[in-house]
């Protein structure tokens, strides 16, 4: 019955889980530093509500839509809903040698995060109730059929031999095309071009940022779900990519003005959005090049973005969706599999084709989370209405939603 | 016949000024932490990509409530210590004072704003006269 379950393979997937855990209270400390101090507690909250939300929801039928048996290359089937058959026996379609369980738990961190990293699109302004609402729904209609798209077994994005390690496509393309389209449909902030908005507290950033990293080497290196060399090239490659980022986006500051403490912490998350599809399947160096031309495309497409007077507040585009693609297109380039003989030879290992399934699949998934998403919000916008009134959003949202105050 | 001082000076200053006005004698005095500009409107600062404009700086305001016979040393004061020669070095507005009365001896006028060791006594004036 089943494969046999390695202790040391468990235990490190175990730490890893916990890892990735770690990142989305990093993430709510990340967003809730750039805000202003009036919605502090509404945006940690509102990365927090997922830990609550899809905890249920992965466990009730998200696992199962994403990783159930296949129904067309489209969706996962209902055989794993309420986590049924999901135990200690490992499923070989995953992982031969941890439990299925624990394959499950640490999908659920990914199912987790990723709908976290929109909220940055829609903070300062979002109504609670529609917030919930198209969280659950986007969890259901975009997250759960492009997971089971890339990853689940007999997806047809992983069938064309797509490569995304940690989840260039699932995470960072869709979380920030998403971002995108929302904040197109609930438009800018009161006083957004007039007056800068400014962070109430970069410290409370740069102390996400850091966490970030941390539950990142979980996100990666764990995405190899065995405590192996793969395992370590990824945390090698992530790391590289970060710190190669962090020292690019603080030179282009430094050269627009000063080295901001901002924009280092901010180049550190777009090395690490880059380098997740790429890190287990490239080399450390090859990693410093994702980094090194990660910075300046988000960092022009941030100030692109303002040029065009869009709102989308905390960048979510610019760092993980601009990010990501480059990332995906690079494990086009620089994948090999001296790294992982599981993965593929990318373009600069004789492998043209790779780069163009690499393509397909991040236009794939920008025309579905974008469209998917700008459907859902305009719905909601023009049913219940997706933002606040004109006085709440003046008071802040930590008193008009939560009755709260951060700071008394 | 009583003035009230409003000096505002940079955040940086205030020790050095709290330093020259003690050492005058001026012994009482209370301040608030303010927010404004000037002409040259504010400075830039390092966003996320690139400087953006802050019009409201952070700035302290300094009041002092004393008798116009100590009015110009104490002027010239806060002008040496609160000076960088740089934009921003803030401006002091004097205006009359109706009345001051204290609430513990209701002592009024002159007498309420004298203390033990003030610039008034060092030079050997009593209350009352």
């Amino acid at each position: 019955m089943g494969n046999p379950v390695n202790t040391g393979d468990t235990a490190w997937i175990l730490v890893c889980c916990s890892l990735v855990l770690l990142m989305t209270p990093a993430l709510g400390l990340f967003y809730g530093g750039m805000v202003r101090r009036k919605n502090v507690l509404s945006t940690l909250t509102m990365s927090y509500t997922f830990m609550a939300l899809i905890g249920v929801q992965w466990v009730l039928y998200g696992y199962s839509l994403a990783f159930g048996k296949d129904i067309q290359g489209i969706i996962g089937g209902l055989n794993f809903v309420g986590f049924n058959d999901v135990g200690a026996v490992p499923n070989g379609d995953y992982a031969k040698t941890i439990p299925h369980g624990l394959f499950a738990a640490f999908q659920m961190m990914f199912a987790v995060i990723t709908p976290a990293l929109i909220t940055g699109a829609f903070v300062e302004r979002v109504k609670f109730k529609s917030f919930l609402l198209f969280s659950l729904l986007w969890a259901t209609l975009v997250y759960d059929p492009l997971c089971h798209w890339v990853w689940g077994a007999g997806g047809w994005l992983k069938n064309l031999g797509t490569l995304d390690f940690a989840g260039g496509t699932v995470v960072h393309i869709a979380a920030g095309f998403s971002a995108l389209a929302f904040a197109l449909v609930i438009g800018p902030r009161k006083g957004f071009g007039k007056s800068p908005l400014e962070p109430h507290s970069i410290p409370l950033t740069v102390l996400g940022a850091g966490l970030l990293w941390v539950g990142w080497f979980g996100f990666n290196a764990g995405s190899a779900l065995a405590a192996n060399g793969v395992a370590v090239n990824a945390l090698l490659t992530t790391n590289t990519s970060a710190a190669t980022a962090g020292l690019v986006w603080m030179l282009l500051s430094w050269l627009d003005g000063r080295p901001s403490t901002l924009g280092i912490a901010t180049g550190m998350v777009v090395g690490l959005a880059a380098v997740t599809p790429a890190s287990g399947y490239v080399t450390p160096l090859a990693s410093m090049v994702i980094g090194a031309v990660a910075a300046p495309l988000s960092y022009y497409a941030m100030r692109f973005r303002d040029r065009r007077g869009l709102d989308e507040s905390l960048d979510v585009w610019a760092c993980h969706g601009v990010a990501s693609c480059w990332g995906m297109l690079a494990t086009g380039l620089f994948a090999t599999v001296a790294v992982n003989s599981d993965g593929g030879n990318g373009l600069f290992f004789g492998n043209p084709a790779q780069l163009s399934i690499q393509l397909l699949a991040i236009l794939v998934t920008v025309v579905f989370s974008f469209g998917v998403t700008y459907v859902l919000a305009k719905l909601l916008h023009e049913s219940i209405g997706l933002r606040v009134s004109a006085m709440e959003e003046e008071v802040g949202l930590d008193i008009s939603s939560h009755g709260e105050r951060s700071y008394s | 016949m009583l003035k009230k001082i409003e000096a505002i000076i940079r955040e940086d200053k205030v020790n050095d000024v709290k330093e020259a006005l003690s050492e005058i004698g001026i012994v009482g005095m209370n301040m608030f932490e303010i927010r404004g500009h000037g002409r040259q409107g504010g400075i830039r600062l390092a966003g996320r990509s690139g400087t953006y404009q802050v019009d409201m700086l952070p700035k302290i305001q300094i009041n002092i409530v004393l008798s116009e016979r100590n009015l110009e040393e104490t002027i010239a004061a806060i002008l040496k210590s609160a000076y960088t020669g740089e934009p921003g070095d803030g401006l002091i507005f004097v205006y009359p004072v109706e009345e001051v009365i204290r609430v513990r001896t209701r002592e009024r006028s002159q007498d309420a704003v004298m203390y033990p060791g003030d610039i008034d006594e060092r030079k050997g004036r009593v209350k009352g006269k």
